[in-house]
């Protein structure tokens, strides 16, 4: 009788709590997941974050409005130029300035470029996390012409602090324009040969279709947003709904998916790879001639050569640097889509040349939460393709 | 574009007369509305905004606060607000002095959850009806919150922050 419980006891699953991270390889940075199992099934996950937080918001309080560029590149780092447009348009909104045209045109070609750099990374590391390790080579190569794009474009490749306060900082020239052409004509086909890999392949299937599961009702009620969002069929996209710069004379299509599972997150991420090039191609075409700066002195510094040669470009330059500018009263709020989904920055000015509060929306936080509801009744190993699908990237998340 | 306004002063006129009284001030500045609202009619209000068919505000964009020291009430809870049908924002302001709750939006909006978290984390404001209320991005033994305007931007003092303020 003895020896039975004993094996029954043997035998019998019981509940086990694992921690996943906060190094992790399939982690995504530093996420740190606890999970309780059942077996292989998870019966509850819980994440738990923060191990990057750097206290964004606070060094925001005691920084001059354009000193903090160079913060938001450090947010979704696998995306900066859509962190820059998100912060310059709030303080844009505030001054109730206008950027011109070309900076209009230049600032959408950066933002879809950065679109593509970061997708491409999620869609390779998605993969590296299933197994399929040839894909993150594919795409970490394609995302190198995109870097390269970008070093043509501001000497930079990750962190770019590119767009400025009322424009941009240099201009988009001849040899940028030649290598984004390359990539529309490139990165058609190698998006196509990641497709007849992954799409039709049978592990990719298994692994992706009809795991995570978020309906659409779940998904809008959890505040999810970008791809993910769309993935379940709900078809916003602020490019469209509330068209910023020059979205609403582009002509491309808001991809959704139909299942809300991971392997339509996937689907939609490749499509608004390829919509995004439409929309470059677009914008290279009608780019427009003219200044790429706003013309107010106060808030865009002298062309940098002129600061050598100009006793007042460098009085100027040193006023804009030690001064920066002042604001006006008031709360706003301007939000972007970014890769991840909407990218908000929530402004609280007292007038003076520092905001008095400064809050980031940040789309991975807040998609990140719906992780724990999904995830619940599902195998373990299905947690890190849920967590791939919703792409989140701890500079953001952390804050 | 004057069509839109009209129909933004239709609507704010509209929620106006259904919350007389408890409708402190209705602000538009640079196009974003923001309602300031007593904060024992915040709950009954966001469930207004939710159900309400001209309104349909389905999607809650965020939860934060303000510090406003030292002006009394001290913080501002601002609930952010998106309508997805109806493609507008509007925000809803509380007010909440120091020590003072206030009330969670996850049961109208589960997606309250972690902004809320946030505010509590970085500002010591509890939501009144939040499922776990917790910190989530510091540690759970942090003293302080960082995000309020009398919390020194190095932190303070102590084995690890040798270049912090000394605490009074």
């Amino acid at each position: 009788m003895m020896e039975d419980n004993n094996e029954k006891d043997l035998l019998a699953t019981r509940e086990l709590t694992l921690h996943l991270g906060p190094q992790h390889p399939s982690s995504h940075g530093v996420l740190h997941l606890i999970v309780d199992l059942q077996g292989e099934m998870v019966t509850n996950c819980r994440p738990d974050i923060g191990y990057l937080h750097r206290g964004t918001e606070k060094i925001a309080e005691n920084l001059l409005y354009h000193q903090f560029v160079p913060y938001t590149d450090r947010l979704d780092y696998m995306c900066a130029m859509s962190n820059n447009l998100a912060y310059v348009s709030a303080v844009e909104k505030l001054l109730e300035i206008e950027v011109p045209e070309r900076a209009q045109y230049i600032r959408v070609i950066a933002a879809e470029l950065s679109r593509i750099a970061g997708h491409l990374i999620s869609v390779g590391a998605w993969a590296v996390d299933l197994g399929a390790m040839s894909i993150l080579l594919y795409a970490v190569r394609e995302r190198e012409m995109l870097l390269d794009i970008f070093e043509k474009l501001c000497g930079a490749r990750m962190t770019h602090s590119y767009l400025r306060v009322g424009g941009v900082r240099y201009d988009f020239n001849k040899v940028c324009r030649e290598a984004c052409e390359e990539l529309l004509r490139v990165l058609p086909g190698r998006v196509d040969e990641y497709e007849s890999i992954l799409t039709g392949n049978r592990i990719w299937l298994d692994r992706n279709r009809g795991v995570g599961y978020i309906s659409p009702e779940l998904a809008v009620s959890m505040g999810l947003s970008g791809p993910a969002l769309r993935a379940s069929g709900v078809k916003w996209d602020i490019r469209r709904d509330e068209p910023y710069l020059v979205y609403d004379r582009l002509d491309f299509e808001v991809a959704t998916g139909e299942s809300g599972d991971c392997f339509d997150r996937y689907i939609v991420r490749l499509v608004e790879i390829r919509q995004s090039l439409r929309i470059i191609e677009q914008c290279l075409a009608e780019l427009p001639d003219g200044p790429i700066n706003i013309d107010i002195p106060e808030i865009v510094p002298p062309p940098k050569q002129d600061v050598y040669k100009n006793m007042e470009n460098l009085i100027h330059h040193f006023k804009y640097v030690s001064h920066g500018f002042k604001v006006p009263e008031g709360e706003v709020y301007s939000a972007v889509e970014a890769p991840k989904g909407e990218l908000g920055v929530f402004i609280v000015s007292d007038g003076s040349e520092r905001p008095y509060r400064l809050k980031i929306r940040a789309p991975s936080f807040m998609n990140l939460q719906t992780l724990g509801r999904v995830v619940k009744g599902l195998y373990l190993a299905d947690v890190i393709a849920v967590l791939s699908s919703l792409d989140p990237v701890f500079g953001e998340c952390d804050k | 574009m004057i069509r839109a306004e009209r129909k933004q002063q239709d609507l704010l006129a509209k929620l106006r007369d259904s919350f007389s009284g408890f409708i402190l001030d209705v602000v538009v500045f640079k196009g974003d509305v923001t309602v300031i609202v007593e904060k024992k009619a915040v709950l009954s209000l966001c469930e207004y905004l939710r159900d309400d068919p001209d309104f349909r505000m389905d999607f809650i964009v965020d939860v934060l606060a303000v510090d406003h020291m030292p002006r009394s009430p001290r913080f501002d809870v601002i609930y952010s607000l998106y309508s997805i049908p109806k493609k507008h924002r509007i925000r809803v302001k509380t007010r909440v002095a120091e020590g003072e709750s206030a009330p969670s939006a996850t049961a109208i909006w589960p997606g309250a959850d972690w902004p809320e978290r946030e505010a509590y984390d970085m500002f010591g404001i509890v939501f009144d009806g939040h499922p776990d209320m917790s910190r989530i991005y510091l540690p759970d033994d942090w003293e302080g919150f960082p995000l309020r305007k009398d919390y020194p931007l190095r932190g303070y003092k102590d084995r690890y922050n040798p270049y912090g303020e000394e605490k009074e």
